[in-house]
């Protein structure tokens, strides 16, 4: 019988994946770039606070969009007409961003010129949550009508987020909706999040978002050392 | 299609080693997978038979998984207890500041090369 040659690799399936990530973010930060990766479920309002969001900080920043999403380019057209430059990335059937396709939307969309691209990833509370896109900070929007165990149910998605956003408050009377609950829930998954209230049809919360947001981007770009210890 | 995903990452990270050692084509791969990784074992084969074919590196390779049983530690009293069975709630002392110790794994363990297919010696080594 003839001798099986092993090699051993002893990686992690998402090694590769953070190491391009590293160097995104690295890339990023050298071009003055800062990249929110922003997920939720589908349905959750993802698209209406980015609207929002671009309304109340594009006067500061020059805003780029990526929409990701399986099929159609509705949401790169709803936030077109906000006069930020949007793209719209097709993820082939695949439920998630990784950092290569990142990558590639950001050449896509020209980001050279732009201060905030902002990554609306797929509509997922579980695989994106897996795949680092490379983006200095994660966002994630969860709606009051999908309830507060939420953090229970998709423990990971709340860990690796930076700042929850609870959209849809103004829908709180009709649903068994506890907000206090919710945010315990997710600081037990993550003690570290921020948890910010909000309605972004009616622009309600939208305030104390835009101030972490605005301090985030600040506090990136001032800081020389954050993403020094990867080498490109 | 959380899975194909995973596969994608897979074979490119095995197509990279392979490449960097010289070799045309391998047998099989070797998997560590937690028990909570949140990956269905049944649908990776599947999605890893679909991708594999369309490698020629990796054309018919066997992907072989190993399950790491999953474990989680109380912080309260130290108990170390499986997962699965009882949650994130300490069974012995009823806490619920715990966290897992195993489990969550997805590591690329190995990969068994084709003897036929080792290509001309390698230049290092």
């Amino acid at each position: 019988m003839d001798e099986v040659k092993v090699l051993q690799v002893k990686q992690s399936v998402f090694a590769a994946n953070d190491r391009q990530a590293d160097q995104l973010r690295a890339q990023l930060k050298k071009k003055g770039i800062f990249l929110l990766n922003l997920m939720s479920s589908p349905g959750s309002g993802k698209t209406t606070t980015l609207k929002r969001t671009i309304e109340m900080l594009g006067g500061e920043f020059r805003i780029g969009v990526m929409e990701a999403d399986i099929d159609s380019d509705v949401d790169a057209r709803a936030i077109a007409v906000t006069g930020a430059k949007a793209i719209q990335l097709h993820t082939g059937g695949m439920c998630h961003l990784d950092a290569e396709m990142t990558r590639q939307g950001l050449e896509g969309l020209d980001a050279d010129d732009v201060e905030l691209a902002i990554l609306e990833n797929v509509g997922n509370l579980v695989c994106p949550a897996e795949f680092d896109t490379g983006a200095v900070k994660n966002a994630m929007i969860l709606s009051v009508p999908e309830g507060h165990d939420k953090p229970l149910k998709y423990p990971l998605m709340f860990s690796v987020c930076d700042v929850v956003l609870v959209n849809k408050m103004d829908v709180m009377p009709y649903f068994d909706f506890d907000f206090d609950q919710c945010r315990a829930y997710v600081q037990m998954r993550n003690p570290n999040a921020v948890v910010i209230p909000i309605c972004a049809r009616t622009g309600e919360g939208m305030g104390p978002w835009i101030e972490w947001l605005r301090s985030q981007i600040l506090a990136w770009r001032a800081d020389d050392f954050a993403t020094e210890k990867v080498e490109v | 299609m959380h899975e194909l995903g995973i596969v994608f990452h897979i074979i490119r990270s095995v197509e990279e080693v392979g490449r960097a050692n010289q070799v045309r084509h391998i047998r099989a791969v070797a998997l560590e997978l937690g028990e909570v990784s949140g990956v269905v074992e049944e649908y990776l084969q599947d999605c890893w038979k679909w991708a594999a074919a369309r490698s020629a590196m990796l054309d018919g390779a066997q992907l072989k998984v190993r399950t790491i049983p999953a474990r989680t530690v109380c912080e309260a009293c130290g108990e170390v207890y499986p997962t699965v069975q009882y949650g994130r709630q300490c069974p012995a002392c009823k806490s619920e500041q715990t966290h897992l110790v195993q489990g969550n794994e997805m590591m690329i363990q190995e990969i068994e090369v084709d003897p036929e297919s080792e290509a001309v010696p390698a230049a290092d080594e």
